[in-house]
């Protein structure tokens, strides 16, 4: 109950923030985050029993049976974990946005964006159902669509913010695929039930289209090479936003995912390969390409991605000390980043620039702001005694230990110094520097509601880096969750001399020579001209307008033959392959020929449809056609069918006589189509007559069900008060279907009626000129 | 088409057809015709008033616009359905008057399938009448 309090609260939150605008200005700081704080403490209290007591807070509400769709939350250790830092640093953002956003009069907006997206991300951590999780998740992606396209004037910032939602987006519909996938072969739906069929899951056939698609969708969601180049775009978002979804939240998503479905997906080999590979290209990469930028937001967007590479590698590792140190890299992470993003965004505030290389001596002008940079940067960095240095340490215990060791502690030594150097560049050059050049703004200390959440963060790094016991708890249930089994860890900010430390003191160095060596580095990369992923992703962009618009040509050709080509080409050979299934053309033999009059008319129509086809006159041919129409009807009568016969002659008429008006104007008939066409025309017709016929006579044969029609009769008069059936059926029976009918016929119409009325309308327009 | 005789005939002939569709509608439920035919027939009384008289003027005279039909046409229909579930039964469930006698017509039942029939009646006559319209004003004015 009390993880739907939470949700709750934030999905009114959601709502009422629309109306933020109208809040004195000075209520603002206060009441805006006080939805997220609520939901905090919530999630606290029910974290607090869940860690203590072992309590198990769960709620099932039935939502759509018939799709085996329920409302499952169910507090777990990962969930937990991402929930506090998902609400507290959403509180602390909140708080820093009705600040930062001061004066802008889309601010509600931003607000009740934030505040929808943070409702979909603590549903998803909560999600105990596949199915609720994943509609969560495409939540997060639309949400965070909405963010990251907040400035929509600018074209680039709508074409980055599409191609996030594209990506995360596509991303979320193999993840559906997957878990569909995951459904059959484990037979549940639940995520605290998959763990115990882990065994099947993995021994099951489908299980690498599973681990394709679950990763597929964590990649992308998290940013993973090949689909990295996103994140970096979504910078186009306002700061708080980044500061939001791309420290703690939306893009730790994948990592969740990731780490919830280690103990069912992973710890085989293809799991450990994939992630550890993927993770550690993205991680270089990440690192590397950040060298190059410029911009702080950028720069920080980087690290992100460097970090989140980093988790899924260690993720891949699947050990009980790489998950640990995955936990304690992820919650560090969270508290540095958001504070970084933050500082980011008052220096961009304060001083209208966010390049890195225009930015310096802002220590004395910005104290606070500098003072939180510094140390989220010192954990950034890994100094003793941050948090962030515990994380590494446990990082390269991990790695130390683990298969493929050699390589991939390298590659997490490069790694962490690549973040060490972007650490340098972004949060201590702009501050500690001598100023560089003349500024656009005259730079000064932000307001204290930005100043408040980097500070506290920033602060929280440095308490749990003294007393890591103080977040022992907390990991230590998100580790058990992600490992599927319980173990006890204990978290130390000292382990004395050993190897971990070691390579801690070789990052440290290495990150040094490459903040010394900056220049040249980027230089040397900036020639080497490194191909991007983007352009693949704006080629199979293009790609695919151009498909669209080429069939849209084929189709669309404007040409009625076409239209009518296509129609009945596609109506024959559908219907024809699926009669093919139902036994072939074979019908059976008609013997009743007796009938003179039946002789009579059919020969009738089949001379009218000869003459239509000769006549040199369109009359002569509507004329001939109209024959045909009538022979249809007098056979309804033939066969006591009579409101057929009267329906049939009324259209036949109404038909003629329409038609005949069209007609009358057009100008005579003349041969403008080559023959070749009219043999291709004639055998396409001729198919379509034969199929028919095939498809009447079948009918008759064809007993798939008993029918319902002599029942019909029986029920007609003495049920439904009518003895003629056919309209009762119409107009009781199937009611419902002639309902629809109708509805349709209207629709018909006023598309006629609107296609016709804007021709007239050209037609005057072009008169008047 | 200026045509004597097709315009006195119409005087006489559209009213019978107006009758003769409802006569249609009326007696479906028990012998051929109903909703449908019905629809189609009034709505051919009006497009032989358009022969005879010009599409452009005839739809200038008509009292009311076709659209409005199809409209009342639907809404009956809905409300047909409806009515099976405010007197307790499902959508489109049919409910009826106790029957009665009168003479000339027999027994009358009226019911909700009677209801449902007019707005199939009116629909239809709608959807005739504005595709023909739409059809013929247009080439009056091309012609023009």
């Amino acid at each position: 109950m009390i993880l739907l309090l939470a949700l709750t609260v934030l999905l009114l939150a959601s709502l009422f923030a629309f109306g933020a605008n109208r809040l004195p200005e000075r209520l603002k700081p206060f009441v805006l985050p006080l939805p997220a704080a609520i939901a905090f403490v919530l999630l606290a209290v029910a974290g607090t029993s869940f860690i203590k007591d072992g309590a198990i807070i769960e709620l099932t509400v039935p939502w759509v049976p018939y799709l085996n769709l329920d409302f499952v939350l169910r507090l777990g250790g990962v969930g937990l974990l991402m929930g506090l830092l998902i609400t507290g640093i959403g509180a602390l953002i909140l708080l820093y946005a009705s600040s930062y956003m001061h004066g802008n009069p889309m601010a509600n907006r931003l607000y009740a964006f934030l505040y929808s997206f943070m409702f979909a991300m603590t549903g998803l951590v909560l999600a105990d159902h596949l199915l609720l999780l994943f509609i969560f998740w495409e939540l997060t992606s639309i949400t965070s669509y909405l963010l990251i396209g907040f400035k929509c004037e600018s074209e680039s910032t709508r074409k980055n913010a599409l191609q996030a939602l594209l990506i995360t987006g596509l991303g979320g519909m193999a993840l559906l695929a997957g878990f569909i996938l995951l459904n059959v072969a484990s037979g549940t739906w639940l995520l605290s039930e998959l763990v115990a069929s882990a065994g099947s899951v993995q021994s099951h056939a489908l299980y690498p289209a599973i681990f394709v698609l679950v990763l597929l969708g964590a990649f992308t969601k998290s940013a993973q090479f090949p689909f990295h180049f996103w994140l970096p775009n979504a910078m186009s978002a306002p700061t708080p936003v980044s500061a939001y979804l791309h420290s703690a939240t939306m893009v730790k998503a994948g990592i969740y995912l990731l780490a919830v479905m280690l103990p069912v997906l992973g710890d085989t080999a293809a799991w450990q390969i994939t992630l550890c590979s993927f993770g550690g290209i993205t991680l270089l990469i990440a690192g590397v390409s950040g060298l190059q930028q410029t911009d702080l937001k950028r720069i920080l967007a980087a690290t992100t991605l460097a970090v989140l590479g980093l988790l899924v590698l260690l993720i891949g590792i699947g050990t009980t000390k790489s998950i640990l140190a995955a936990m304690l890299f992820l919650l560090g992470h969270a508290l540095y980043k958001a504070t970084l993003f933050m500082v980011a965004g008052s220096v961009d505030h304060e001083t209208g620039t966010r390049d890195v290389n225009a930015l310096g001596g802002l220590a004395k002008l910005m104290p606070w702001t500098a003072g939180a940079a510094l140390l989220a940067a010192c954990s950034k960095m890994g100094l003793p005694p941050f948090f962030g240095f515990i994380g590494k340490e446990y990082v390269y215990k991990a790695s130390t230990v683990s298969g493929f060791g050699e390589l991939i502690t390298a590659v997490l030594v490069v790694g962490n110094a690549l973040i060490f150097a972007l650490a340098v560049k972004v949060a201590f050059l702009p501050f500690w520097r001598p100023s560089q050049c003349e500024l656009p703004k005259k730079p000064h200390e932000a307001p204290i509601a930005m100043i408040l959440g980097p500070v506290l963060l920033s602060v929280l790094g440095v308490i749990i880096g003294f007393y890591p016991a103080l977040s022992e708890p907390l990991i230590s249930a998100a580790q058990d969750a992600s490992l599927g089994y319980v173990y006890d860890a204990h978290i130390k900010l000292w382990h004395g001399v050993n190897l971990a430390l070691v390579l801690s003191v070789v990052t440290v160095s290495l990150g040094v020579l490459l903040v010394v060596l900056d220049k040249k580095i980027v230089s040397f990369l900036t020639a080497m001209k490194l191909p991007s992923m983007e352009t693949v992703y704006y080629g199979l962009f293009d790609a695919t307008l151009k498909l669209a618009a080429w069939q849209t040509r084929m189709l669309q050709s404007g040409l009625l033959r076409n239209y009518l080509l296509i129609i009945i080409l596609a109506t024959v050979l559908l219907v024809a392959s699926q009669l093919w299934q139902f036994g072939g053309i074979e019908v059976p033999v008609v013997e009743d020929f007796t009938n003179i009059q039946v002789w009579v008319i059919s020969i009738t129509m089949i001379i009218a449809v000869f003459a239509a086809l000769l006549s040199k006159t369109r009359l002569t041919a509507l004329i001939s056609m109209g024959v045909v129409g009538y022979g249809v009807a007098f056979l309804f009568a033939q066969y006591s069918a009579p409101d057929l016969a009267i329906t049939q002659i009324l259209v036949e008429t109404l038909t003629v006589a329409l038609f005949a008006w069209v007609v009358l104007r057009l100008p005579e008939i003349s041969v403008k189509s080559r023959s070749k066409h009219r043999y291709f025309d004639a055998i396409v017709a001729i198919s379509c007559g034969l199929l028919i016929t095939v498809l009447v006579l079948k009918s008759m044969a064809l007993d798939i069900s008993p029918s319902i029609s002599t029942t019909l009769v029986q029920w007609s008069l003495v049920k439904a008060h009518g003895a003629n059936v056919v309209n009762v059926i119409l107009v009781d029976f199937r009611a419902l279907d002639t309902f629809g009918e109708i509805t349709v016929l209207a629709i018909a119409a006023i598309g006629v009626w609107s296609l016709l009325y804007r021709g007239i309308r050209h037609k005057k327009e072009g008169d008047g000129s | 088409m200026n045509s004597i005789l097709l315009t006195t005939a119409t005087r006489y002939v559209g009213p019978l057809l107006l009758t003769l569709s409802l006569i249609l509608l009326y007696r479906g439920h028990n012998l051929p015709g109903g909703g449908f035919i019905g629809g189609l027939m009034a709505a051919s009384s009006v497009i032989l008033l358009a022969y005879a008289r010009g599409w452009t003027e005839t739809e200038e005279s008509l009292p009311i616009d076709p659209l409005l039909f199809m409209a009342s046409g639907l809404a009956l229909a809905m409300l047909s359905g409806l009515l099976g579930i405010l007197l307790g039964g499902v959508f489109m469930e049919s409910v009826w008057l106790p029957f009665f006698k009168v003479p000339l017509l027999g027994k009358v039942k009226l019911g909700t399938p009677l209801l449902f029939d007019i707005g199939v009646y009116l629909t239809v006559i709608g959807f005739t009448v504005k595709c023909a319209l739409a059809l013929g004003t247009h080439n009056e004015s091309w012609k023009s």
